[in-house]
């Protein structure tokens, strides 16, 4: 995945004229809104549950190296291993050191966006060890060797026909559109697998510090199979996971569901605390808890920043964006999509690289209004845009690439506009300029090229309302203010 | 970010501050004097700073704050008095009143700010809150569709007032849209610099204002309006219009205050002694 404007530019066009997978997008995200929205409906408030969502994650960072600190402890005191990672790099190695000492050949994996962002299918591949996708939506992607393109459903781009296409050609079983049978089919592969896996690993959606529990919310089944049947379990976590108390994790949980499938709950709610202990009959040996920071503690370190962090991985801001819902997950060359991508990807990855993501977003802020935590994403786009350009001075040094966005030929244009819109005269000199030229703008010319392909251009008018107004407010304007101050 | 605290709105004043934005003033100002005359009408007096020229959105929202700052600094000193500021627009609005105090922290004029953005109304919203309008609705029969901007709806918070004011509107019939609350991809630079996406999206709210059956589209944002109107008249043009014999015309558009006085006044009122709009394709621009 190239990670630059250019290449966004490319692929989101590509996009835009993939007639199958806008069908295929517009046809599940239609969907997904609907079901998101009855179940906030139906909720006394959901507006309020959100508001509490996000003081409870608000809280949370407030504390988190407390949390972090808390959450160990009491891990390791029921016989989780807990492991730091600064990188990606680290947590690999990590993961891998444990499946060679264990002298395992496959891992079979429930989803774990953090395993993408660490490319840990591959890193493993490198060293010879197999690893399997076990949520339903990311064995296809496997299959296809796409990443995913949904935080949620990895392979929403794909129609039941195409991954039909792909089942067939793939595991070279009869052709079937039918989804019972084709679901029937992932099971009995995935099944044997995990008989076989020596090591699973799972992504975590919530930790609570005060009890040491592991919280993993799916619907498949697979999740559990992944943290109960194979003799280790690995789970992978970004720093932010952490929550103070067990009681903060209901809201969080239906606001989580509501938001990214609709669902009161979802069909599998996993609360791991330890491995097996002596007596049980199941559950793993080992139980590993590998914890990520890949630049998180940078994004923690600015305060307005770090709400990035709050975000609990529902897709919801996905399926509004008028953005996302038109070009789908994989234009972007990112592991995180959409809204929260496009404010995250610019902060981990820089913003020389991903500083053109902040751009990609009219600030309509359906994403902020059904996000679930609150997340101002707007607002953090704005941010980041002007970091792009004009860095805060001293102090923040935690945004990789401040400035890199700075452009001499539009810092130019805004400076001129500066000028006009800074003299009323000169600006209403403009605006009759414009008055007059405004049936002969070239429109063939730069910009405006990019409007007029299916769009008339406006025509400005004659007269303005500056002119229209003119007599009677100039004169009613300097009475009623000398009155003020008598 | 805290939750929304629900407005307070004032008693009616005895005058308010009227701050017309760029694009009312370039693009639309026969429908920023129908807004001055619709509040005139209920007995309030509009003063109209000769001063004003934009609230520094544009470059705010490109991240050029000392360029939009600079300007907003000259637009702030323009309402010292302590009235209502009343503004045709959800998006410039939304400006003044909910990112002005952000980009003024810290500076001089942060308290001169905060001060400011408790005194903005968007139009419709005051016409309704304030000012409790009745309308008496002197037009033909007519089905319209109302595109709410996204400033308007998520930024000022402004759900109800402007299809309140078209309830009032007796032989006018509101029609829904499709997907009625998403962004028509206008979003200022986002047009030409993501114009692909932006055109994908304007196509999108086009198909649902052509089948929604509405005659005319009517919304409180100019740039919305410049979006899909632009784009309306293009596929109008392009489909052979209504020269076409056999063919109905397409919808029109026009930006809402302008759309209500002539309700109320019974038809195209010439006003300001320029010509006005009429209802037709590309009707919204100011002949
Ligand atoms: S930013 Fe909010 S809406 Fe988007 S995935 Fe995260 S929690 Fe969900």
């Amino acid at each position: 995945m190239q990670l630059d404007a250019k290449q966004f530019k490319r692929d989101r066009a590509a996009a835009l004229e993939n007639k199958p997978l806008r069908r295929n997008l517009e046809r599940a995200m239609t969907t997904i809104r609907g079901r998101r929205n009855e179940r906030f409906s139906q909720f006394v408030d959901g507006e309020a549950l959100q508001w509490i969502g996000h003081a409870i994650k608000r809280n949370a960072l407030a504390n988190l190296p407390d949390l972090l600190e808390q959450l160990e402890e009491q891990l390791t005191s029921r016989g989780i291993q807990v492991h730091w990672a600064e990188t990606t790099g680290d947590a690999n190695r990590i993961v891998k050191d444990i499946a060679k000492r264990r002298g395992v050949g496959l891992v079979i994996k429930g989803k774990s966006m953090v395993s993408e962002e660490m490319e840990l299918n591959d890193y493993l591949a490198g060293h010879g060890i197999e690893a399997l996708e076990a949520d339903l939506g990311e064995f296809i992607v496997q299959l296809a060797g796409e990443p995913p393109s949904h935080l949620v459903a990895p392979a929403v781009h794909l129609s039941r026909q195409e991954i039909a296409v792909l089942f067939h050609d793939e595991l070279g079983e009869e052709y079937t559109e039918d989804i019972q049978a084709m679901t029937a089919l992932a099971r009995r592969v995935l099944r044997e697998k995990f008989q076989q896996a020596g090591m699973g690993v799972t992504g975590v959606n919530f930790a609570v510090a005060e009890t040491g529990t592991i919280a993993l919310v799916e619907n498949e089944g697979n999740g559990r199979m992944c943290t109960t049947v194979p003799p280790v379990h690995v789970a992978l976590m970004g720093i932010e996971k952490v929550i103070p108390r067990l009681d903060e994790m209901s809201p969080l949980i239906r606001s989580l569901t509501a938001s990214a499938t609709g669902q009161p709950i979802s069909t599998y709610f996993n609360w791991l605390s330890s491995p097996r202990r002596p007596g049980e009959k199941d559950g793993p040996e080992e139980v590993h808890l590998v914890i990520l920071d890949n630049g998180r503690s940078s994004i923690y370190a600015d305060e307005e920043l770090r709400e990035t962090l709050d975000c609990i991985r529902c897709g919801a801001c996905l399926n509004i964006c008028p953005v996302y819902s038109r070009i789908g997950g994989h234009a972007y060359s990112t592991v995180y999509m959409g809204p929260i991508g496009k404010i995250l990807t610019p902060q981990l990855a820089g913003l020389e690289k991903g500083g053109h993501l902040a751009g990609a977003s009219t600030l309509c802020g359906a994403c902020y209004e059904v996000c679930p935590v609150k997340i101002p994403i707007p607002d953090l786009l704005l941010r980041l845009r002007r970091e792009g350009v004009q860095p805060t001075p001293a102090g923040i040094a935690t945004l990789k690439g401040a400035g890199a966005k700075a452009s001499l030929g539009e810092a130019m244009v805004w400076k001129g506009w500066r000028v006009v819109h800074n003299r009323p005269a000169l600006y209403k000199l403009m605006t009759r300029l414009l008055g007059f030229a405004g049936r002969t703008l070239p429109k063939r010319m730069g910009p405006l090229r990019e409007w007029s392909a299916t769009r008339d251009l406006p025509k400005a008018a004659n007269r303005s309302l500056h002119h229209l107004l003119r007599d009677r407010s100039n004169a009613w304007e300097a009475g009623k203010i000398r009155s003020d101050s008598e | 970010m805290h939750p929304p605290v629900k407005r307070e709105y004032p008693s009616k004043p005895e005058a308010v501050y009227f701050y017309g934005t760029c694009l009312v003033d370039t693009f639309f100002p026969q429908s920023g004097l129908a807004a001055v005359e619709l509040i005139e009408r209920e007995g309030v007096r509009v003063i109209f700073p000769q001063g004003q020229t934009c609230c520094g959105q544009p470059p705010f929202n490109s991240g050029y704050h000392r360029e939009a700052r600079a300007v907003a600094r000259e637009q702030l000193a323009l309402f010292p008095a302590d009235l209502p500021v009343v503004v045709p627009s959800g998006s410039c609005g939304a400006m003044l009143r909910v990112h002005y105090p952000g980009l003024f922290a810290g500076e001089p004029e942060a308290g001169a700010a905060e001060a400011l953005a408790s005194r903005v109304f968007e139009w419709s919203d005051f016409m309704v809150q304030v000012l409790r309008v009745k309308l008496a609705d002197k037009g033909p029969p007519l089905k319209v569709a109302y595109h709410p901007s996204c400033h308007m709806l998520r930024e000022m918070k402004v759900r109800d007032a402007p299809q309140s004011l078209l309830a009032q509107l007796e032989r006018v019939e509101v029609l829904p849209l499709a997907n009625q609350e998403e962004c028509c991809g206008f979003g200022g630079a986002f047009s030409v610099k993501m114009g692909d996406v932006s055109r994908a999206m304007v196509a999108d709210k086009c198909r649902a204002v052509r089948q929604s059956g509405a005659e005319l589209l009517l919304s409180m944002d100019a740039g919305c309006l410049i979006n899909i109107g632009g784009a309306l008249d293009r596929l109008e043009r392009d489909s052979g219009g209504s020269a076409d014999a056999g063919k109905e015309s397409g919808p029109s558009w026009m930006p809402l205050p302008l759309f209500i006085q002539q309700r109320v006044t019974g038809g195209v009122q010439p006003a300001g002694g320029t010509a006005s709009l009429g209802a037709q394709p590309g009707g919204g621009h100011a002949a």
